[in-house]
């Protein structure tokens, strides 16, 4: 038999995305839309009669009338309209049953596409804490569809709506007649169908809010969030890091002893274990960044932050809107640029996009933390912050400000009169639900290791082959990776990059970190294991303590100020070209990535050095 | 009186939503929203750095909106409930 296609459609923040979760587990696959950059969730279940299902989470939106492309995916997909997918058998609208106000209205909306929908009625038990009533089977009858009740964070949330995917397909539902007043008669239905409608969390919400979005007690709480969330990138993770470490080291050290000496040991050990493994340590401060980022997302803080920020971002020729992509920026540039898709000004949104990579994201933390660990040293300053932190925190700043005035730049260059725009909502208040942040980070660290084991494990690979082949001639003096290819082209690099104070193994790390910025730090691993001659296993393992013997303080300082910029990230600048259709848009991000990198190293190193 | 007139914590009654130019896609967007004549309305919190953006309350929603935006929307000060 073959599946049910349901599509899941609603406004943002009906609870759409825990609702999916709750029904899929984690049987779900997410890419993008043929054609288009809008995330596509798209997950499996089978009913408890034995129905698979396919079940399609269709992007937020407030209207079928789409003003972001996110909403025009929406609205396609649900009249069955876009290229390439198949059109949903049954529509499942969700509504926030303590927003009802708003949300029948694109409920209504639904009725004119000619498919069956069934109305989700989320988040039910908050109504009814709140003392809501709801009149279940007149407001089937007043809306035209079946109508079950759910909750989307709750085990058991979805039982009456598995049933009723289990019972009849319903019926096509009657449209609204054109130029109805859908307003009018949401007021009229929610009047016949729900008593005493004022709840009581709205005042919780009012209390938060009298906080949270206070003129001056907002940007104290906005500014200690973010700030603990940098600390704890940097303090929680070292106990998990030093103990992924430490794995490594073992691994490394038993397989070196169980293998007899020779090419294939100096692959498995230098190049596999030392490359890949060095990046498998930063895993556990990826995930502590993405499940800050994910709970500040989903307890409806971010919208927030937004509001507090749209003031300063309109400094930079930015609305507040342009807030949200930056910060998931700093987990990842990619996800980052496809978030800009709910900013509807297209000269914001190529803004956003154009500075995006100047937020210090994940992989670029491997780099940090390996620079400030060797060099930086760990010590309190006044009495509680850690000089280490702080330093971190320092590079962050300068990412923001450095895209701050940047997008100033960029908006008075191409002036635009069209009214900037931010108009968004400000979500009720939500407890983050503990199984969906362990399924966005379970996703996360999926990802990651995806990547580890297939990108970066090749790159590795690759990258000891070049510093392996070919050998020294017979009799030469020096370090044998000084006659490999690596060696070589590090040299011809040399010239350019010599000026910030880079050496030439440093110029053969940029290469690799042209894929993935944080194998500069295996490429560095490969290249000093290997350039180190006997004691290899070690010193890949301790390439923290072994780099101040190497480099300079103005070196490492200004490797660091390098990263800050630097435009070695061919995803991002694929997702870039996807996003806007343009090269040269990609060159131009790349240009002036790559210019402020080179300027921002050169002026670090020498006034480093003359300090 | 238009919205980004109305002082904070009072409660208003939105008159009408003017399209600003033609079409109007932020007016469009405030109706469907639910910025239309007859719903309740006040100014909860604006913002640090000049008071713009305002957050409106509207029903049990609230929206953050810029004094331009806000513009677009008739008021009058809702009588105090007896």
């Amino acid at each position: 038999m073959t599946p049910l296609n349901i599509a899941l459609v609603g406004n943002p923040n009906c609870g759409k995305t825990a609702l999916f979760n709750l029904l899929t587990g984690s049987r779900q696959k997410v890419a993008n839309y043929a054609g288009a950059t809008v995330e596509r969730k798209e997950g499996w279940f089978t009913t408890p009669a034995g129905r698979s299902v396919r079940l399609l989470d269709l992007p937020g939106a407030y209207s079928l009338n789409a003003t972001s492309p996110d909403e025009a995916v929406t609205h396609d997909v649900c009249a069955g309209t876009y290229r390439g997918e198949a059109a949903p058998d049954l529509l499942v609208c969700v509504a926030d049953a303590t927003n009802l106000r708003l949300h029948l209205r694109f409920v209504l909306e639904m009725r004119s596409l000619g498919r069956p929908v069934v109305l989700a009625l989320n988040m039910i038990d908050a109504a009814q804490r709140n003392g809501m009533e709801i009149d279940l089977p007149r407001l089937q009858a007043e809306l035209g569809m079946p109508v079950v009740p759910t909750v989307g964070i709750r085990r058991n949330g979805a039982r009456d709506l598995l049933a009723r995917l289990d019972g009849v397909p319903p019926p096509v539902p009657t449209p609204v007649p054109p130029g109805t007043d859908l307003h009018a008669m949401v007021r009229q239905i929610l009047a016949d169908c729900v008593t005493h409608a004022t709840p009581l969390s709205d005042r919780m919400e009012e209390r938060l809010d009298r906080w949270v979005l206070h003129p001056v007690w907002g940007p104290v709480i906005l500014l200690v969030l973010l700030f603990l969330m940098f600390q704890a990138v940097f303090a929680w993770a070292q106990p998990l890091m030093d103990g992924i470490d430490a794995g490594m080291g073992l691994l490394g050290e038993q397989v070196g002893r169980l293998m007899p000496d020779g090419v294939l040991r100096s692959l498995i050990v230098d190049g596999v274990i030392a490359g890949a493994g060095s990046v498998v340590t930063f895993l556990p401060q990826i995930l502590i960044l993405f499940a800050w980022i994910l709970a500040l997302e989903e307890s409806g803080y971010l919208p927030r932050a937004a509001f507090l920020l749209d003031r300063l971002m309109s400094v930079a020729g930015l609305s507040g809107r342009s807030f949200i992509p930056l910060l998931s920026s700093f987990a990842c540039a990619v996800p980052g640029i496809m978030a800009t898709r709910t900013i509807q000004n297209p000269r914001d949104r190529l803004v956003t996009i154009l500075v995006a990579p100047l937020m210090t994201c994940s992989a670029r933390l491997p780099i940090y933390t390996l620079l400030i660990g060797a060099f930086i040293p760990h010590r309190n300053v006044a009495g509680f912050m850690n000089l280490q932190g702080l330093v971190l925190f320092g590079l962050y700043a300068l990412g923001i400000i450095s895209a701050l005035v940047v997008a100033r730049i960029m908006r008075w260059r191409n002036p635009d009169r069209r009214e900037a725009t931010l108009l968004m909502e400000l979500p009720a208040y939500r407890l983050p639900n503990p199984r969906d942040l362990a399924l966005g980070l379970w996703e996360r660290a999926r990802i990651f290791l995806m990547r580890v084991g297939t990108t970066i494990v090749s790159l590795t690979v690759l990258l000891w082959g070049l510093s392996s082949f070919p050998k020294p001639p017979a009799g030469a003096v020096g370090p044998a990776i000084d006659w490999s290819l690596a060696g070589r082209i590090g040299h011809i690099m040399l010239p350019v990059f010599a000026p910030l104070g880079f050496n030439w193994q440093i110029c053969v790390a940029l290469i690799p970190g042209l894929a993935a910025r944080e194998v500069a730090v295996g490429a560095l691993a490969t290249v000093y294991s290997l350039g180190s001659g006997a004691d290899t296993d070690q010193a890949a393992l301790q390439l923290g303590g072994m780099l101040p013997t190497h480099w300079s303080l103005p070196t490492a300082l200004s490797l660091l100020a390098w990263y800050v910029y630097a435009p070695q990230c061919v995803a991002t600048l694929a997702v870039i070209r996807r996003e806007t259709g343009s090269w040269r848009v990609v060159a131009l991000t790349a240009g002036y990535l790559f210019g402020l990198a080179y300027a921002a190293a050169f002026l670090t190193y020498h006034i480093a050095r003359m300090l | 009186m238009r919205l980004n007139d109305l002082p904070r914590g009072t409660d208003a009654v939105i008159d009408s939503v003017d399209d600003n130019g033609s079409p109007d896609p932020v007016a469009q967007r405030l109706r469907e929203l639910g910025f239309v004549p007859g719903e309740a309305v006040r100014i909860v919190a604006t913002a640090p750095l000049g008071g713009d953006p305002l957050a409106v309350r509207i029903g049990f929603t609230r929206f953050a909106l810029r004094r331009t935006e806000a513009q677009r929307v008739r008021v009058h000060v809702a009588k105090a409930a007896a």
